[in-house]
């Protein structure tokens, strides 16, 4: 063990990883305060909450409860998903005020709006 | 003009009512097969085709767990038919959610059809990813423009496949728009009154349920060119469920899925696979048989399901 130990902190990418990982982690802990999550549900072919209304810098997260597969897909192409399946999920952080329509490109009367302030 | 009513209609159907169960309510008819169908001997003139739908290859639920297997035996009853259908009609939804590999799936299931040729139109699921250009890479060769839709005679009837889901985004439900509108009225305006008219495409072309989306929002338009014939009969899919309706000489004809039904409209919270025990759901799957006897007025289509 002590022998590929000391093999692995010669190895000078091992450094690199581990120096990254601690500036990460450093980061993740400054951030904790400031970033927040939010999330929205898709299920019987319906966003919920239908409009969030969340701080400039949060993460929404969807997630697909319906067999049927669903996108989230913005009215101005500001963002979108591929084709969410059962239980699949897709993250966007909002760094700008404003409001972001969005609706379903399989379903598309299903809509929702997200109101970053 | 070779004009059909009701009663006209309904006596096509006793003709064609080989087993078949008919059910009116608030003038929406259904069809159940209640027995197989006897073979019916050939005869000059007449012929018949399958229509497949709403393959859904991708898809993994409680109502199916294999939508591969249940397309094989819907292949292995279209094999069956006799006599052979001319071709097959698949009025699309061929992908769950364009899943990658499933249109090879459904291609490789497809080639043990044995039928003289396949004709697709796209359902919402195999282009809202990328716009069709996979589907049209693969089916638009033959079609106007490359865009999907296109026409075609047999045996003096005339055939017609239109593409209402590559204007799916947006206000929400299906359209043709207007080029695609244009173009049927110049291909319709040569044909005779008397010929029968075969129209088919993924999502109805008439109001099923508009609050799920089950409607073409310009239908009335392209229908309005196909008042003048004395038989015409729309084929959709999109659905995953047989309705019917008959509104002058238009019969409308919706086809199960061969992978999972939906509810009937209005009767869940919202639209999407059932979840019931696949038992069950392979009484609510199958096929469509579309036959045409010379001397009839109207084609005679006949729904069987798996289970």
């Amino acid at each position: 063990m002590g022998e590929r130990e000391e093999l692995a902190m010669k190895d000078p990418k091992w450094r690199t990883m581990i120096v990254a990982g601690v500036v990460v982690a450093a980061l993740a802990t400054t951030h904790v305060g400031a970033a927040s999550s939010a999330a929205v549900g898709i299920k019987e072919f319906k966003f919920t909450p239908s409009v969030l209304t969340v701080a400039v810098g949060t993460t929404v997260t969807w997630i697909n409860h319906d067999e049927e597969p669903h996108t989230i897909t913005s009215a101005n192409a500001a963002f979108g998903s591929t084709g969410l399946s059962l239980d699949d999920t897709f993250a966007q952080t909002f760094i700008r005020p404003g409001r972001y329509e969005y609706f379903c490109a399989l379903h598309p009367h299903m809509k929702a709006i997200v109101v970053v302030r | 003009m070779d004009r059909i009513d009701r009663r006209g209609f309904m006596e096509c159907m006793a003709w064609a009512g080989t087993g078949l169960l008919w059910v009116s309510t608030s003038g929406v008819l259904s069809s159940r097969v209640i027995a197989p169908a006897a073979a019916a001997e050939a005869k000059p003139g007449r012929f018949s085709f399958a229509q497949i739908s709403d393959t859904h290859i991708g898809f993994k639920g409680q109502a199916n767990g294999d939508p591969t297997a249940t397309l094989q035996q819907v292949v292995d009853r279209v094999n069956a038919l006799r006599p052979a259908p001319a071709f097959v009609l698949h009025t699309g939804d061929q992908t769950h959610g364009q899943k990658a590999g499933a249109f090879d799936t459904v291609a490789e299931i497809l080639k043990g059809l044995k039928t003289e040729r396949i004709f697709y139109v796209p359902g919402e699921h195999d282009v809202f990813l990328d716009g069709g250009k996979e589907y049209l890479g693969r089916y638009g060769k033959g079609t106007v423009g490359g865009r999907g839709w296109q026409s075609f005679d047999y045996q003096g009837s005339h055939f017609v496949g239109l593409v209402n889901v590559l204007k799916y985004k947006g206000e929400g439900i299906g359209a043709l728009g207007e080029d695609q509108i244009e173009w049927l009225e110049n291909d319709l305006a040569p044909l005779s009154p008397s010929t029968p008219v075969v129209v088919f495409s993924h999502v109805p072309l008439w109001a099923v349920y508009p609050q799920w989306g089950w409607t073409t929002e310009d239908a009335g338009r392209a229908l309005a060119h196909l008042k003048r014939f004395g038989s015409v009969t729309v084929l959709n899919g999109h659905i995953h469920q047989v309705l019917q309706k008959v509104e002058g000489n238009i019969s409308f004809h919706t086809a199960m899925s061969t992978a999972f039904p939906q509810p009937a409209p209005g009767s869940a919270p919202a639209p999407g696979p059932m979840k019931i025990p696949e038992a069950d759901a392979r009484r609510m799957i199958g096929l469509t048989e579309v036959t045409y006897v010379p001397g009839q007025h109207s084609l005679a289509v006949v729904d069987s399901t798996l289970g």
